[in-house]
């Protein structure tokens, strides 16, 4: 349990699905929430700090790692690191390749980054919910959520962004005219249509954005609940608490499963995406 | 779950990184592997070639090795071919010179009888006529006689 005995398990749910918030109190200074409601009341101009160093620090990690190796790559004998990073950029390599046959420099990398840094994002999710907590607590800090991935800004930002590239890729690909034309004339090729189809293909495209953010929110916010619940039942007593051990291996191990998939689809339904805001041909 | 700025902050990091990836690590690591796989490729074509060549070379070294067998066996047999030769050679030499040798001993004896033949014969001639003049008692007159003589000396 993180701090107080007098905690109930309702407050301690809810103490780890509390983000660490800076922004503009109502009245009128600058500084970090003290409860969930303070940091509701911040509104839109706020932040998340702790989402955000993570998902940094994470993304860091990522670019540090795959940095060196990319500096020191030969074509030679590849040393451990060289390794492990070709292994992973070839993966992602024949995946892209195989869904997206297009000529752009950007997809395959942009793959790469989403499916490194969500996985790590992910990962942190394996850490048992309290020992970070607890020690930022320790150090002053009494909110700490270190799965920037169950955070809906950060998995909402980058599924808007690749919305973005999306409508980005869509205009300069098919041009304006074009990608309303394709907008408005499927999936019922009649000039009648047009209304009905520009709602389909909008709820089409809208969901795109809306289902690959909170797919991958959604899974490891289920995932966090879960370890948090099961981290409570250390607390019932000697056979709650065995029990709570079992379980927090069965569900880590699954969860290891379910984090490598969510990054995986992410990365590749973001490629998919892409490939289909470049496809002119009609479909 | 309050949408917040953190919308935005993280948006922006995820651009300025997929465009750090983009730009320093993807195209290194992707040139290393194809360069690796280039060399590889190479290499592999190398060994191939140099397996050829070699069983090329092999076969080459069983051609030469058999013709150079097969000329070495020539040569033995005409050196054994004209070993031949020249005992026989020297054997029907030496047997003519040995058969001009005996000839010419041959014809040396005869010669040797003969010469014997005719001083045996003059010394008859004359003992013949100093027997007749022991007998006769009388000088015979060699001139005279002498045709006589010689006649008698080559029915001897």
């Amino acid at each position: 349990m993180a701090s107080g005995e007098t905690q109930t398990s309702v407050e301690y749910i809810r103490h780890h699905l509390t983000n660490l918030t800076y922004g503009q109190h109502p009245d009128g200074t600058w500084g970090f929430a003290h409860s969930a409601e303070e940091a509701q009341a911040m509104g839109f101009w706020s932040i998340h700090v702790d989402s955000m160093g993570w998902s940094i620090g994470l993304g860091l990690i990522f670019l540090y790692l795959f940095r060196r190796a990319a500096k020191r790559a030969t074509a030679g004998v590849p040393g451990g690191l060289q390794n492990f990073v070709e292994i992973i950029v070839d993966f992602i390599d024949d995946t892209t390749q195989s869904i997206f046959n297009h000529k752009n420099d950007l997809v395959a990398p942009l793959a790469l980054t989403i499916f490194v840094w969500v996985f790590l994002m992910n990962l942190m999710d394996l850490v048992p919910v309290d020992w970070i907590p607890m020690l930022s607590a320790s150090l002053g800090v009494h909110y700490m959520k270190i799965v920037p991935t169950t955070d809906p800004n950060i998995t909402m930002s980058m599924a808007l962004s690749v919305f973005g590239l999306i409508l980005y890729y869509s205009v300069a690909r098919k041009g304006l005219i074009g990608f309303l034309a394709e907008l408005s004339l499927h999936p019922f090729p009649s000039k009648l249509a047009i209304p009905i189809n520009f709602v389909l293909e909008m709820v089409t495209l809208i969901a795109k954005p809306l289902s690959l953010g909170l797919r991958l929110f959604g899974n490891l916010y289920a995932g966090e609940m879960i370890f948090v619940l099961i981290a409570l039942m250390f607390t019932g007593g000697i056979v709650f608490a065995l029990a709570g051990g079992v379980f927090q291996w069965v569900w880590a191990a699954f969860h290891l499963i379910v984090i490598t998939l969510q990054a995986f689809v992410f990365a590749v339904l973001t490629v998919v995406y892409l490939a289909q805001a470049h496809d002119t041909e009609e479909h | 779950m309050n949408l917040n700025l953190t919308l935005i902050g993280q948006s922006l990091t995820f651009f300025l990184f997929a465009w750090f990836c983009m730009k320093f690590i993807w195209p290194f690591i992707k040139n290393a592997m194809r360069e690796r796989q280039e060399t590889i490729a190479q290499g592999l074509a190398a060994g191939e070639e140099a397996e050829r060549k070699l069983a090329e070379a092999e076969s080459g070294a069983e051609e030469e090795r058999a013709t150079a067998k097969a000329e070495a066996a020539q040569i033995i047999e005409q050196a054994r071919q004209r070993a031949g030769q020249m005992i026989e050679d020297a054997r029907a030499e030496a047997r003519e010179e040995g058969e001009r040798l005996v000839e010419a001993a041959r014809s040396e004896i005869d010669q040797e009888v003969n010469r014997a033949r005719e001083a045996l014969r003059a010394q008859v001639a004359a003992l013949a006529v100093s027997g007749a003049e022991k007998v006769l008692g009388e000088t015979i007159d060699a001139s005279r006689h002498s045709q006589m003589l010689e006649r008698l000396a080559a029915e001897l």
